[in-house]
């Protein structure tokens, strides 16, 4: 090994950037802000690219200790970082997407207040998330898991005169809360048992013991699902997730697309030893997983605004991750989290250039005609429709094809899986080519619509009003090349992209497969005889994304007034898609509403009010009247004084003379 | 000799004087007055139990009291004087800026 590595350096770097900019920022130019939010995310970048070029030369996993952090009894947690090929593969997809929304960031926020507060928390996160993927322990993971929901939460409501960005923040936080409370509880629990939170340690202490299975392993797996389902958007605790579209859109690319919302799969997949001991818990993975996935599909099939169709198709995606994570394909699952990082955040990011070139109007219904306006965008665009979709051979459908292949053969109701997988494939590529069609083709709806008018309005909220102003003056436009550069990256990494993890059958060796093997185990994989079933299974699935295709161009091209018959006609369906199955208002009556009830009328009007004050009020008015009587003694009569004096002494005397203490025996 | 106890009787009686006039008078310096009763009391006493058990010790401590008497009466007459100037009374049940 050639002399250290400083992984210190790669969180550290950007918190000194959130410090600089977080403290002085509001002083600085924009000019000195951006420059120093950018130079903040490039040095972590580029040195995670140089480890790169020296990675196979080291000794993994590459441990780096700075020192302990809590050391009492028998239990300690040190400050150690780790460098395996998982975390490797986190790095470069954190601070390589990070760094591409950042320079984004600079030509969308422009105009915006608040501009070096932005930075200042965009920073804040990347030094939180990458704590969270480079630590060796629990706690420090823990650490990393908590701020990013911090970084989350501010950013969400960034916007923070807006109600609706204020309690979409707070929703956020406070769904996350109860994930981290199933983490929390899963980490006592190791700590019982273990003794130790680092990985290391406990991941060995499980392999030595093979005789372990179920159980206590269970429990712990079922807490940490919990935690991950919270921060990775997954039923039940998916809610917040839509409205997280409330912050500014490079937010949503960067934390709500393509890293934070990952660190769920990210999660299982580093605590896949003990997944691998629990098939219940594994099981529960794989099917909240691709319930999730079909469900957040539907939900995203009739949304109008553009930001929430990929909120829901990032649900949904993030579904897959789980399927592959629970049918124990976690290269898989890591694969499509890498994959989807690209395209997501690219669909994020050219939807942050539609609604920049519309000056803030986010309702597709007021779009289309896009395609010969602002070409650059719709290309890009183009590029992450296609690679979501899984047409070959862009990237997403390597990643898809190769989590749906791993659940097809996973022997515990593997078939369902498999098809519920299957349909949502479907699904996904209507929602995803209707809002290609809304957005880019046909004619422009902007002055026909009725809504136009309300949109703007609602939208000019969300924006500066000076943005809104000075973009109608010159109508639509295409982006400036600070936001269109890193669109092109990585579209080009959307196409490209998948090509790190071709599988066997189709001529290729699987390389993330292989890279990634040390940490997270081979997958059975198609060899010879089943190879046809795996090439089979991806006609599949491009067969169903081409059939939602079709069904879209018919829909929306062909017949353009057949999507409002058919909403008239199953009026029922579509309401409950619109109103996501109404699950925001069932867990407001079922959840929230009670918890409310119950905090004001019994905790806080009989409770707190009633025991804990009328308690302080008793014990203040006990003194008080006791002190009242005693008062009278203090009559300011110096006589009064010299009586008591007197008949004190005089007791004294007849209590000595009659041998009423032991003090003064009689001699 | 006159035997100990018809001190310690007359000392009993002019203490109990002393108290009893304490109690009653509101002139302070009727009060001031009561208050030397008692430490002359208190000092027959000392001399009586002096020369019954033949030490000496006990008619020091009479000089003591009789010095911490005096310099009591110096320091308390001039409050007295102070107090009447400024209230122009004496009467002990109107001083009470104290009182709660």
């Amino acid at each position: 090994m050639t002399g250290s590595l400083n992984l210190w350096l790669i969180p550290l770097v950007p918190f000194a950037g959130f410090l600089v900019n977080g403290l002085i920022g509001r002083k600085l130019p924009k000019a000195f802000v951006s420059a120093i939010a950018l130079i903040a995310t490039i040095i972590p970048f580029a040195q995670v690219v140089k480890i790169w070029f020296q990675f196979s030369g080291l000794t993994l996993p590459y441990l780096e200790n700075h020192g302990t952090w809590i050391w009492t009894g028998n239990f300690n947690a040190n400050f150690t970082l780790a460098l395996d090929q998982l975390s490797m593969v986190m790095l470069l997809i954190v601070t390589g997407v990070g760094f591409l929304i950042h320079i984004y960031s600079v030509g969308y926020m422009a105009h915006e207040e608040g501009y070096w507060r932005f930075f200042a928390y965009l920073n804040l996160f990347m030094f939180f998330m990458l704590t969270l993927v480079l630590s060796e322990n629990f706690l420090l993971m823990f650490v990393g898991w908590e701020g990013v929901g911090l970084a989350s939460y501010l950013l969400i409501g960034f916007y923070f005169l807006k109600d609706s960005a204020v309690k979409a923040g707070m929703k956020a936080f406070v769904v996350n809360r109860i994930g981290d409370f199933g983490f929390l509880i899963a980490l006592f629990l190791l700590v019982a048992h273990f003794g130790t939170l680092s990985f290391g340690a406990i991941f060995s202490a499980v392999a030595q013991h093979p005789e372990w299975q179920g159980g206590f392993l269970t429990a712990v797996a079922l807490f940490l699902v919990l935690g991950a389902t919270g921060k990775s958007a997954q039923i039940p605790l998916y809610v917040w997730l839509p409205d997280a579209m409330e912050g500014p859109t490079p937010v949503s690319a960067l934390i709500h697309a393509a890293t934070m919302v990952t660190a769920g799969v990210y999660m299982v997949a580093r605590t896949h030893p003990i997944f691998e001991r629990s098939p219940l818990a594994l099981s529960t993975v794989a099917f909240i997983g691709a319930i999730t996935c079909f469900f957040a599909a539907t939900m995203g099939l009739v949304q109008t605004d553009i930001k929430r169709v990929l909120a829901y198709s990032t649900v949904s995606q993030l579904g897959y991750m789980f399927l592959g994570c629970g049918v124990a394909a976690y290269s898989a699952g890591i694969f499509h989290l890498v994959t989807h990082a690209f395209f997501k955040a690219l669909l994020f990011l050219a939807a942050g250039s539609v609604i920049h070139s519309l000056g803030g109007e986010q309702d597709m219904r007021v779009m289309g005609g896009l395609r010969k306006k602002i070409p650059i965008t719709f290309w890009t665009m183009t590029m992450a429709v296609f690679a979501i979709c899984g047409f070959p051979p862009f990237a997403g459908f390597f990643s898809k094809d190769e989590i749906l292949y791993q659940a097809f053969i996973w022997p515990h109701g593997g078939k369902i899986l498999w098809f519920i997988g299957w349909v949502t494939a479907g699904l996904t590529s209507f929602y995803m080519f209707r809002l290609w069609y809304l957005t880019f083709l046909g004619e422009s709806r902007a002055q026909t619509h009725e809504l136009a008018e309300q949109g703007a309005a609602v939208h000019a909220r969300s924006d500066s009003k000076l943005v809104v102003e000075a973009e109608h003056t010159h109508g639509v436009h295409e982006s400036p090349w600070v936001m269109l550069g890193p669109l092109v990256i990585l579209a080009i990494l959307s196409v490209i992209g998948g090509f790190i993890g071709v599988p066997a059958a189709m001529g290729r060796h699987d390389e993330i497969g292989h890279f990634l093997e040390p940490v997270l185990g081979s997958v059975p994989h198609a060899a010879g005889e089943s190879s046809g079933l795996e090439l089979g299974l991806s006609a599949a699935a491009v067969a169903i994304g081409l059939l939602g295709l079709l069904v879209v161009h018919f829909m929306y091209k062909v017949k353009p007034e057949l999507p409002g018959k058919l909403a008239t006609q199953f009026r029922g369906l579509y309401s409950l898609l619109l109103n996501k199955y109404w699950v925001d208002e069932i867990y407001g009556a079922v959840i929230v509403t009670p918890l409310l009830l119950f905090s004001r009328y019994i905790l806080k009007a009989l409770f707190d009010r009633g025991v804990i004050d009328g308690a302080g009020f008793a014990a203040g008015m006990t003194a008080q009247g006791f002190g009242a009587i005693v008062q009278r003694v203090q009559s300011g009569n110096i006589r009064s004084y010299a009586g008591w004096l007197a008949v004190g002494a005089a007791v004294l005397l007849i209590a000595v003379y009659f041998g009423f203490t032991s003090h003064f025996p009689p001699q | 000799m006159v035997p100990i106890y018809y001190y310690l009787i007359l000392s009993a009686i002019l203490f109990s004087i002393g108290v009893g006039a304490f109690l009653i008078k509101r002139n302070i310096i009727s009060v001031f007055m009561s208050i030397e009763l008692m430490l002359n009391a208190v000092n027959l006493t000392f001399v009586a139990f002096a020369h019954h058990w033949h030490q000496v010790s006990g008619q020091i401590f009479v000089f003591f009291v009789m010095v911490v008497a005096a310099a009591e009466a110096a320091v308390g007459l001039a409050i007295i004087i102070a107090i009447f100037r400024t209230r122009a009374t004496l009467d002990v049940d109107r001083i009470d800026l104290m009182k709660l």
